[in-house]
């Protein structure tokens, strides 16, 4: 059977080529990362065959420059932070909170600074003192300063940095004590960045923050109604869980509660009274969801809003899971969107075309944006994840065609070799590879931030994808690299 | 439906078009247990009264949007001055990718350094494996020429020896042993990242210094210090000295691994003070300083050899880099060109010029102690007034030089000094006692949009507008586009005040 990418056998040598750079205990550990998508046996299904070989979500080979990040950007930057009534402590040294102020574009609506903290950087800002004597004490005040500054905020979270955990603070007995003295939700968050080997372990941690901490809440009243459900794992990067709200609206259905992206702590609290639970980042959000199914009941199903295939095909997914009238309302609505996917495809598939990616990403894009460049026309070449775990790479192989190179916790020696030896057409990933990539001449979008762009879910989202691939694709400045007395040498 | 293929709305309008916006009212009037409208202003209001500016200054442990970062950002950035260097941070990796991605969305160019991955079996057992192994990998991997270590807090907290586990991984030939692999402990939660500057400084400098025998030559040592204008600044201190005929070497050079061009290469190293005149850099007869605060241990070590030290708050404006012309001339013993000297009369003559717009604007001015002092200085040439300047890294001393400088100018007079304080800080002092315009770097647009003063990005980190740091602001040349910045703003202002078509437009000038 023919490979479904042309040069598959290319990369099967690329990685040989690639590996040997490395020193021999590095060399065995980091091969077991690299692989390339797998043929379909017969009688196997592209869940278990495509990339299940893969080996992810053990700790990063030291010295190697890896491209990930740590437990406390999982908690406070991706899955706290965008919670905007509640005022988030960067609890340690000053650093952490800093690189992370103001950087996913967690978009929200309200008052800054007054009722919403999204764009803050809070910090108990330790001392040598504070990592010699401890840091409860100034933890405490911290919190009565909060509560006296921001009387607005609706409960305070504390994520741990790396010194917490070493010098035996008890965070958990502050959070018990403050939310009698001001009667507000603390949230104590052991997510210190020596913690498991990736953001990965951030996010199981504050959803076992969520379960523990938040859950009981007493939430707020709403008229609840058979169709409400809660958008999980969308952080509102670029307004994504608007442009995702706004079709659920669309086809009948009430969003409660918004995780995390937009959230507040209400939504936080409502959210075990929903009837379904939807899913886009399943990496970050996964454990909360089973959580809920198990103890209030709620079931969860995953969807995916990049490009009108997944989008479609997800209307319906999740509205089989309602009644006829929701049913009839998602088919208008893909009928309602249909002009606008034509035109959007009418203008930039000519320009996009045939066009090869590669993607390196954090652990839901490297599979879910797949779709979205084939209906442009486009091609995967290859695909990898930051922190993504055995579950993530079964669910690739539905999306990834046989031959793509596929990529776990990639160094930065090995994805410049994978560019460079393939020369895709655009490489979707993250600001610390943007700069290295453009410099070789290849165009670049980051993939985590949308490039300051967005939003990229849903109908409204497709359009914005489609011409930010193009302008980045087909912008005149990759044509003036060679000065014209060089060109002949 | 607002979305079209042939306009495209992106963020910036989508969520200004009716069917978004009753979205949103939606979900906050059903979902989102908000506070009600009323009640959000009342707090608004009362958060920049002076009831609350008293309750905010007296904080004690809450920080709030502090302008300083930690130690081994300053760290790496001493580092990556060096020919092919590579920055080591021992302890967690998250850290690593933070500093990365904090320097690229500043300079817009990739920003190279690796981690020694530490998780919790290294918290228990200590680094010694993950230095080991991660040294032996950096190596074969980066081909580098040094290696700079230092380290994130983690490895602070657990007590990790760093020149114990380099000299074990020389045995155990993770690296030659003849390969230099200065290092500094670099810990978070001791000042901010001008300090992890200084101690990454001191210990390349020392590594290359140890057991040199001095021979004194006319040479003079200049180290830059944290500066996020580095590309631009660098160049232009080089200009000046080459046009004096100086002998010099810049300590930590980054302006060219900062500005890569694209031509189809990625080059992780560039340019960089050169390894050998690193080490040759003993025998200057002095080194200056370019900002006090990034080098008071560095310059300890520089009077220890025997050199010759001076330190000056990043020369910027007239009065700055005469000084430190003058001073240089004083060490080298060359006259100041007329080139120069025309250019300062350049930079005067563009000042007279426009001293009308800018004679007694007042500015709220906050950023590391050294840009501060030097901001300050510069405004009151102009005929500004430096109402409030803060620096969140500042220390008392830094405070008494700052009230000493405001003191030596008329247009210093009532100014107010603000060091340790935090921008949240800031924003009650402006919101009480508001001042024309704001000078700082991105984190202050926040201020702008909350209290309508005018910023002007003049310091690291600028994060939402490009390439500015590849003009300097060092030197009569870069004082005049300093000069130009605040004048554009003032200027701009101007016609918005005055731009309403039949109603404010009275005095929409043409010439101003």
């Amino acid at each position: 059977m023919a490979k479904d990418l042309e040069d598959g056998a290319d990369h099967t040598s690329l990685i040989e080529e690639v590996l040997a750079a490395y020193p021999k205990k590095a060399q065995k550990r980091r091969a077991k990362h690299l692989s390339t998508a797998g043929p379909v046996e017969d009688g196997e299904t592209e869940i278990v065959s495509k990339c299940d070989t893969v080996k992810s979500n053990v700790k990063s080979v030291p010295g190697v420059m890896t491209i990930r990040g740590c437990a406390y950007a999982g908690s406070k930057g991706v899955v706290w932070g965008p919670v905007k009534d509640m005022v988030h402590i960067s609890h340690g040294p000053v650093g952490c909170g800093h690189y992370s102020w103001s950087q996913r574009r967690n978009y929200y609506t309200g008052t800054t600074g007054v009722d919403s903290f999204v764009t803050f950087q809070f910090t108990t800002d330790f001392q040598e003192k504070d990592i010699v004597f401890g840091g409860d004490k100034k933890l405490e005040k911290t919190i009565d300063e909060i509560n006296e500054l921001f009387p607005l905020s609706k409960a305070i979270s504390v994520q741990s940095e790396c010194p917490i955990g070493l010098i035996g603070d008890d965070i958990e007995a502050v959070a018990k004590k403050k939310k009698k003295d001001i009667g507000k939700t603390i949230v104590p968050v052991r997510c210190e960045g020596f913690r498991g080997v990736s953001q990965s372990l951030g996010h199981h941690i504050a959803n076992d923050c969520i379960r523990d901490w938040v859950l009981d809440g007493e939430g707020s009243e709403y008229e609840a109604t058979d169709y409400d459900v809660n958008i999980i794992g969308d952080y509102n990067i670029g307004g994504d869980a608007w442009s995702s709200r706004i079709l659920l609206e669309e086809i009948g259905l009430n969003v409660v509660g918004s995780w995390s992206g937009d959230a507040t702590l209400a939504e936080m609290e409502n959210a075990p009274k929903a009837k379904l639970n939807l899913i886009h980042c399943y990496r970050s959000m996964n454990y909360i969801c089973r959580h809920m199914e198990e103890n209030h009941g709620v079931p969860w199903m995953e969807y995916n809003f990049f490009g009108p295939s997944q989008i479609a095909a997800s209307l319906r997914a999740i509205a089989a899971k309602f009644d006829k009238t929701i049913q009839d309302k998602a088919e208008e609505v893909i009928a309602k969107y249909q002009p606008l996917v034509d035109e959007v495809l009418a203008k930039y598939k000519p320009r996009l075309e045939g066009k090869k990616v590669m993607l390196y990403v954090g652990g839901l894009r490297p599979r879910h944006v797949v779709t979205a460049y084939h209906d442009l026309g486009m091609e995967i070449a290859g695909t990898g994840y930051e922190f993504a775990h055995g579950d993530d790479y079964k669910r690739t192989g539905e999306y990834v065609k046989e031959g793509t190179l596929i990529y776990d916790d990639v160094t930065g020696y090995e994805l410049e070799k994978f560019i460079e030896k393939i020369r895709p057409d655009l490489v979707g990933s993250g600001i610390k590879e943007k700069y290295p990539t453009q410099k070789m001449g290849i165009p670049f979008r980051q993939m985590h931030s949308w490039d300051y762009s967005g939003p990229y879910h849903g109908y409204d989202g497709f359009a914005i994808f489609a011409r930010d691939m193009d302008l980045a694709i087909n912008n005149p400045v990759w044509g003036l690299f060679d000065a014209p007395w060089k060109k002949s040498a | 439906m607002p979305q079209s293929a042939d306009k495209v709305l992106d963020h910036t309008k989508l969520f200004h078009e009716p069917e978004y916006k009753q979205m949103l009212e939606n979900k906050r009037a059903k979902y989102e247990n908000a506070t009600p409208a009323p009640q959000v202003t009342e707090i608004l209001d009362w958060t920049k009264s002076w009831d609350y500016r008293e309750k905010n200054l007296a904080r004690e442990a809450l920080v709030v949007n502090p302008a300083k970062a930690c130690q081994p950002l300053g760290a790496v950035f001493a580092a990556a001055g060096y020919e092919g260097t590579m920055s080591f941070v021992h302890g967690s990796q998250g850290c690593v990718a933070y500093y990365r991605s904090h320097l690229s969305r500043h300079f817009k160019e990739p920003a190279s350094a690796v981690s020694s991955s530490m998780t919790e079996d290294a918290a228990v057992f200590g680094g010694l494996v993950n230095m080991v192994d991660g040294l032996a990998n950096t190596y074969a991997l980066y081909e580098p020429k040094m290696i700079a270590v230092s380290t994130t807090c983690m490895a602070e907290v657990i007590g990790d020896d760093l020149n114990s586990f380099i000299l074990q991984a020389k045995d155990k030939e993770s690296v030659p042993a003849d390969f230099d692999v200065p290092f500094a402990h670099t810990p978070a939660f001791v000042g901010s990242h001008v300090d992890g500057y200084d101690n990454m400084q001191k210990g390349i400098l020392g590594h290359f210094w140890k057991d040199a025998k001095r021979k004194e030559n006319q040479s003079i040592n200049i180290i830059p210090g944290f500066d996020g204008y580095a590309v631009g600044n660098i160049r232009e201190l080089n200009r000046m000295l080459d046009a004096m005929g100086v002998s010099y070497t810049v300590l930590s050079d980054v302006s060219d691994v900062y500005d890569t061009p694209s031509d189809g290469q990625f080059r992780m190293y560039d340019g960089g003070t050169r390894l050998d005149a690193a080490k040759k850099a003993v025998n200057a007869k002095a080194t200056v300083s370019m900002q006090e605060y990034c080098t008071r241990k560095t310059l300890e070590l520089c009077e220890k050899v025997g050199q010759q030290t001076a330190a000056f708050h990043y020369p910027m404006g007239v009065g700055g880099t005469d000084d430190f012309l003058v001073k240089i001339s004083e060490l080298s013993g060359k006259a100041i060109p007329d080139s120069l000297t025309l250019e300062r009369g350049r930079l005067v003559d563009a000042m007279a010029d426009s001293q009308a717009y800018l004679h007694g604007k007042t500015y709220a001015i906050y950023g590391d102690p050294d840009f501060v002092y030097a901001m300050a200085r510069f405004v009151m040439e102009t005929g500004g007034e430096p109402t409030h300047c803060l620096a969140t890294n500042g220390s008392k001393e830094w405070k008494e030089q700052m009230e000493a400088l405001l003191a030596s100018s008329p247009f210093g007079k009532g100014c107010q000094v603000w060091a340790g304080k935090d921008l949240w800080h800031l924003r009650s002092i402006l919101a009480t006692e508001p001042t024309d315009l704001l000078i700082g770097n991105s984190y202050g647009k926040y201020l702008e949009r909350d209290l309508g003063i005018p910023l002007i990005r003049l310091t690291f980190p600028i994060f939402d507008r490009h390439h500015h740091h590849r003009f300097p602001t060092w030197g009569y040349q870069g004082g005049l586009n300093v000069l130009v910045k605040i004048l554009d703003t003032v200027l701009d202002k101007l016609d918005t005040d005055t731009g309403t078509l039949g109603e404010t437009d009275i005095s929409f000038d043409l010439t101003r």
